[in-house]
């Protein structure tokens, strides 16, 4: 069994009073893709905020190929701050993909490409300018280089968001509900591009409404209710025979709205 | 009586001469208050609470009070506190520091607008805090501030002519004494009202220009 790619122990978020993850486990696999799927407020957002460090848990670790997120315990057992620059390089391994993009809007597709490349790898201009172009390529928008976010579609942006992120060489990839601020018509050039990753053995998690998205492409499946983990497996186990009743119910509003035909 | 612009024309060199005060005090005052209102802003927004609050009680003053009143304070004042200062010196320190005062709102609710997905999306990807506040944060309040912060140098320009009352010769104090001399009032001051008006177009063309260069950054959906 190789080491899971995160590792989520016992984590408690709380906002104020309102507890959001209430003792998470989770370990998420190497080389696979691993959707959270659950009802609006069930914390899913929350718990892959958590793992992208933008969100800082109540207590609880998040193991990223082994290295403990954010905190270390003293000997004593006191949980204690890393240093930014430690954290930073924890963080690097990892790529987070926004519902609303979060494109740069006074720099083109190009310059958001490229602009980590420049500044935190220090590469020169003509050097981060050609490996962004690269990764334009890949997700099909190489044409779009010079266009300002503005300019762009909001399938186009999110392309571009997901190449802003692949062009640090992340391990782990974040998507945060990638496709739920786009019409169906461009949804399905965003999930093409995260399904050509999958294919190419990037360990991806998905926090998603595509039910049809996670039951095809997914490997693991983990359904999230009032901040618990209330079912994990493959998605055979969760679509085909879901024996959670709360999942059940769940499912149940998409199938009646098509995609039983997915599965 | 008949309306006699010539009067007044052939005063043109004093005319010339009370415009460049009007111009130094503005454009200088302007560029200090946009200067001190922005390391207002800063550090109201990461100075901590002590700060913010000192801050915010001052700008609050300044705000709350007319401008004609600071600067007979500042003028008049000023020797009280063993502060002397020369009509100019004074005119450009009671610009700036009303200027300023709007300024730091201006920019503080630029800092507000930016978006957090776009600072977020900058931590994401490595940037230091340092990398994310000039390359993120920055341009894009500059995008934002860009209409009010113009508006409000239209403003301040015309708030130049209140500085006539510490007997500044800008523009309202010298075509005020050349309508007293040749007693034509009327055609001084439609002269003055022509001057401001053709410098609040120059402005606004300006800016307007600036603007439409800047649309293709506009937010598409933030």
């Amino acid at each position: 069994m190789s080491l899971p790619a995160i590792a989520v122990r016992n984590l408690v978020k709380t906002f104020g009073d309102t507890t959001v993850l209430h003792g998470i486990d989770l370990e998420i696999p190497q080389g696979q893709v691993s959707c959270l799927i659950g009802p609006s407020g069930s914390g899913k957002s929350t718990l892959l905020r958590c793992m992208a460090f933008l969100e800082e848990a109540t207590s609880g670790t998040i193991s990223v190929n082994g290295e403990v997120l954010g905190f270390t315990e003293t000997a004593q057992g006191v949980r204690e701050r890393i240093s930014a620059s430690a954290n930073r390089a924890i963080r690097a391994q990892i790529g987070m993909v926004f519902q609303q993009f979060n494109l740069w809007p006074h720099m083109t597709a190009l310059g958001n490409v490229s602009e980590a490349l420049k500044m935190v790898q220090k590469m020169s201009r003509k050097q981060a300018e050609e490996l962004a172009m690269a990764q334009l390529v890949k997700v099909g928008l190489e044409s779009r280089a010079g266009h300002y976010p503005s300019q762009l579609s909001g399938g186009q942006q999110q392309r571009v968001a997901i190449a802003r992120a692949l062009a640090m060489k992340p391990k782990i990839m974040l998507f945060d509900e990638p496709t739920s601020s786009l019409d169906p018509e461009l949804t399905g050039e965003v999930l093409n591009v995260m399904r050509d990753l999958a294919a190419e053995g990037m360990t991806m998690v998905v926090v998603s409404h595509e039910i049809g998205f996670a039951a095809t492409v997914g490997q693991n499946i983990t359904f999230l209710d009032h901040g618990k983990v209330q079912f994990s497996g493959p998605p055979q186990e969760v679509f085909k025979k879901p024996r959670n009743p709360r999942l059940e119910q769940f499912l149940d509003t998409y199938l009646d709205r098509g995609a039983s035909m997915l599965l | 009586m008949t309306f006699d612009i010539n009067v007044i024309l052939d005063q043109m060199p004093q005319i010339i001469s009370g415009a460049g005060v009007t111009l130094l005090t503005w454009i200088v005052g302007t560029i200090c208050a946009v200067i001190i209102g922005f390391f207002v802003a800063v550090g109201r927004r990461f100075g901590g609470m002590l700060l913010d609050n000192v801050l915010g009680f001052a700008v609050a003053i300044l705000r709350g009070t007319p401008f004609l009143i600071q600067i007979f304070l500042v003028y008049y004042g000023g020797p009280f506190i063993g502060l002397s200062l020369d009509p100019i010196p004074a005119g450009l320190i009671g610009i700036s520091i009303y200027g300023a005062a709007y300024y730091s709102e201006i920019f503080r609710s630029g800092f507000l607008a930016v978006p957090k997905g776009h600072i977020e999306a900058g931590e994401c990807v490595g940037m230091t805090q340092g990398q994310i506040i000039r390359r993120i944060l920055l341009p894009e309040m500059t995008m934002l501030v860009l209409p009010p912060s113009l508006n409000m140098a239209v403003l301040l320009m015309k708030e130049t002519a209140v500085l006539s009352i510490i007997t500044v010769p800008e523009l309202t104090a010298t075509l005020s004494a050349i309508g007293a001399q040749q007693y034509a009032f009327v055609e001084a001051l439609s002269v003055l009202a022509l001057f401001y008006w053709v410098l609040v177009e120059i402005t606004g063309r300006l800016g307007h220009f600036v603007e439409t260069k800047l649309t293709r950054f506009r937010f598409f959906n933030a």
